[in-house]
């Protein structure tokens, strides 16, 4: 569904990725794990077109979009929450949601899709005329997800989920992406520091170290693996 | 209170007198004087010392207001009086507002020099309201918003002396052409934010200022265009003897000649024209692109990968703001009959970017107050000439003290729950 080949992307002369290569198939749920500065993000935005990769392939569907606007993207059906969740803090929560489906708002499907993200975090539907700001960090992330979902993508871009929310929240959240994937038949493609969780999570994950991909494979095998246990599960990495 | 902070405060307040007199000394207290042949220099060392002093003094208040409110009632009651004024509380105020606005030119104190002002106050309004849409929701900080202004005027004024076509047809056209050139600065700022975006708006101000004074043959240059028809009542002249074949207006209603007319006429006509700016701002916000606009304002990133177009919403951002400003120059050029570069100075745009963000960025109702507080106090101080611009400052300063995120600093929502009134 997803294929990304050999792609570099520079900030000014700094190198983030250095030839990434990975695919995401469709309905599955990708993890990325990696620490601080692997270029993680820099991959998700790339991606989504907002930075652009100065070689190499990203193909969704047959289409190749390295070179593509991101509003072009998000219509084709990609959609990002992006990393530390970039809630319009002025605008009220259903404006938010309403910004998520700023490209077909017009759609008929609209009144019906809003319902449905209201019914994947009821909490939001309490809170609908209330500031983004005011809220928690985690409705917050709720509420960037939701934003998401209402693009109607077919794959969704998480960017750390978990970043700066209360434990309790954090397996809620992931409880509601394994549920996105499974009931809305949504690709998910999870980028994360959180390695036990999003290990977890993942039908497949891959490792990102210095802008590389260096490990690769079925989520439950890499929790197994020694040097992933060494570096990002035990006793090196947070979490 | 404690002794240190008093001490604290007095020399705050001393360093406040020194950047004073480094001010005033070389501005107030050297007075040049021409006496016959040359200037002489007249030092007035009072006036410097009675202004630093007030300096001090005001500096002083202000330090210990803020670490004790309580002591001094004056300024916490000024204060909270501010912060009643609430959003909510805008609506009735909005409503008794217009109703005022529409029933002032009868009232019985109202005269040529209260319409004049009022005219003035509606004119800047109704830029303060232009400018918001640009500064205030889309968050892009405009210094150059006088050149659209000034786009409207000398639209206005050379399309009616060259072609004779009447107001109506000129306002629109003036208009598109503010709008044709919102979007010609749009393009080349689309990447910039914030000062760097302050910066390119403030020289694409000048620009136009500097072209309308060399281009000589199209704009007349430093001597201005002359003779701007006035409007007309739908055709309907205000004038004491028509031309003939012609039927003014003071003849079509039967009444005595008065030049009032005329100046009523044209305070309803901006009044009309500043409460069209605000409905259509009010509506657009509930539309998609201006929650764009506003998400713009909040985080660019988190619309790109939202799939908001930033370009276009910028760009429809700075060609209806400049479409509004085109409209109000269009006014001011029928209004005055005559324009000239001179009316078109940096100083405009400043004061249109001080009401908006005085007002409370975003807020319609602000940017009403702020332009009757700061308009209205420099010409309450008209008479006393230089001195104007001090209270022009003044106020500023006030607001800014008061309320540092301007009089209504609250946004309102445009979606609310059912049977949520607020």
């Amino acid at each position: 569904m997803l294929k990304i080949s050999n792609v570099e992307t520079f900030y000014g002369k700094i190198q983030a990725l250095r030839g990434v290569d990975l695919d995401v198939n469709d309905g599955e749920i990708v993890s990325l794990i990696g620490s601080n500065g692997a270029g993680k993000s820099t991959l998700l935005m790339t991606i989504s077109g907002v930075n652009k990769a100065r070689r190499g392939n990203i193909v969704f569907n047959g289409e190749n979009i390295e070179n593509k606007d991101p509003h072009k993207i998000v219509d084709m059906g990609i959609c990002q929450v992006p990393e530390g969740r970039r809630i319009f803090s002025r605008l009220t929560v259903e404006e938010n949601l309403r910004l998520g489906a700023h490209a077909n708002e017009k759609g008929k499907h609209f009144e019906n899709d809003i319902k449905e993200v209201y019914d994947l975090f009821p909490v939001l539907s309490d809170r609908k005329t209330q500031r983004g700001g005011t809220l928690s960090g985690g409705e917050q992330q709720m509420l960037a997800i939701g934003r998401a979902l209402m693009s109607k993508p077919k794959v969704l871009l998480l960017d750390e989920p978990s970043l700066g929310i209360a434990p309790k929240l954090v397996n809620q959240i992931f409880v509601s992406i394994k549920n996105i994937n499974k009931e809305k038949n949504v690709t998910i493609f999870l980028v994360e520091q959180n390695a036990k969780k999003a290990l977890e999570l993942a039908d497949r994950a891959y490792v990102l170290v210095n802008g590389k991909v260096t490990i690769k494979g079925p989520g439950q095998e890499l929790l197994k693996n020694k040097d992933i246990q060494a570096a990002y599960l035990e006793g090196g990495a947070k979490n | 209170m404690e002794k240190k902070d008093i001490i604290q405060s007095f020399k705050d307040s001393l360093f406040t007198g020194l950047i004073a007199l480094a001010l005033f000394g070389p501005i107030v207290g050297l007075r040049t004087v021409s006496k016959g042949e040359g200037l002489f220099i007249t030092p007035q060392w009072g006036v410097v010392f009675l202004l630093v002093g007030l300096c001090i003094l005001g500096r002083f208040l202000i330090n210990i207001n803020s670490a004790r409110r309580t002591e001094f009632k004056i300024f916490s009651t000024l204060s909270s009086k501010f912060s009643s004024i609430t959003e909510d509380k805008a609506k009735h105020f909005a409503i008794t507002g217009i109703l005022f606005a529409v029933v002032f030119p009868f009232l019985p104190f109202t005269d040529r020099y209260f319409m004049d002002v009022a005219i003035m106050i509606l004119t800047y309004i109704m830029l303060g309201w232009g400018l918001n849409i640009v500064v205030g929701l889309a968050g892009l900080l405009d210094l150059g918003y006088v050149a659209f202004y000034a786009v409207g005027a000398y639209s206005y004024a050379l399309i009616a002396t060259t072609f004779g076509w009447s107001f109506w047809i000129c306002l629109p056209l003036a208009g598109v052409f503010a709008a044709f050139f919102g979007i010609l600065l749009g393009f080349p700022v689309l990447r910039l934010r914030g000062d760097y975006l302050a910066i390119v708006t403030l020289g694409f101000g000048e620009i136009i200022r500097i072209i309308l004074i060399n281009w000589y043959e199209v704009t007349n240059g430093p001597d201005g265009i002359t003779g701007i028809p006035r409007p007309s009542f739908f055709g309907l002249p205000f004038k004491r003897s028509p031309d003939e074949g012609e039927t003014s207006f003071h003849l079509f209603f039967n009444l005595e000649y008065s030049t009032m007319h005329r100046i009523v006429f044209l305070y309803y006509l901006i009044l009309v024209l500043a409460l069209i700016t605000n409905y259509f701002t009010l509506k657009i916000r509930k539309l998609p692109v201006g929650r764009a606009w506003e998400a713009l304002r909040e985080d660019e990133i988190a619309c790109k990968s939202l799939g908001v177009n930033p370009t276009n919403t910028k760009l429809t951002a700075f060609a209806i703001g400049a479409m509004f400003g085109g409209f109000a120059g269009s006014f001011f050029a029928t209004r005055q009959a005559f324009i000239s570069p001179e009316s078109f100075t940096f100083i405009e745009s400043a004061i249109i970017v001080a009401i908006v963000v005085l007002g409370g960025m975003g807020s319609q109702t602000g940017v009403v107050l702020a332009s009757i507080f700061l308009i209205g106090i420099t010409e309450m101080f008209r008479d006393l000439e230089q001195f104007r611009m001090i209270a022009f400052g003044g106020a500023m300063v006030l607001i800014m003290v008061f309320k540092p995120k301007g009089i209504l600093a609250n946004r309102k929502p445009t979606i609310l729950m059912h049977g949520d009134k607020k």
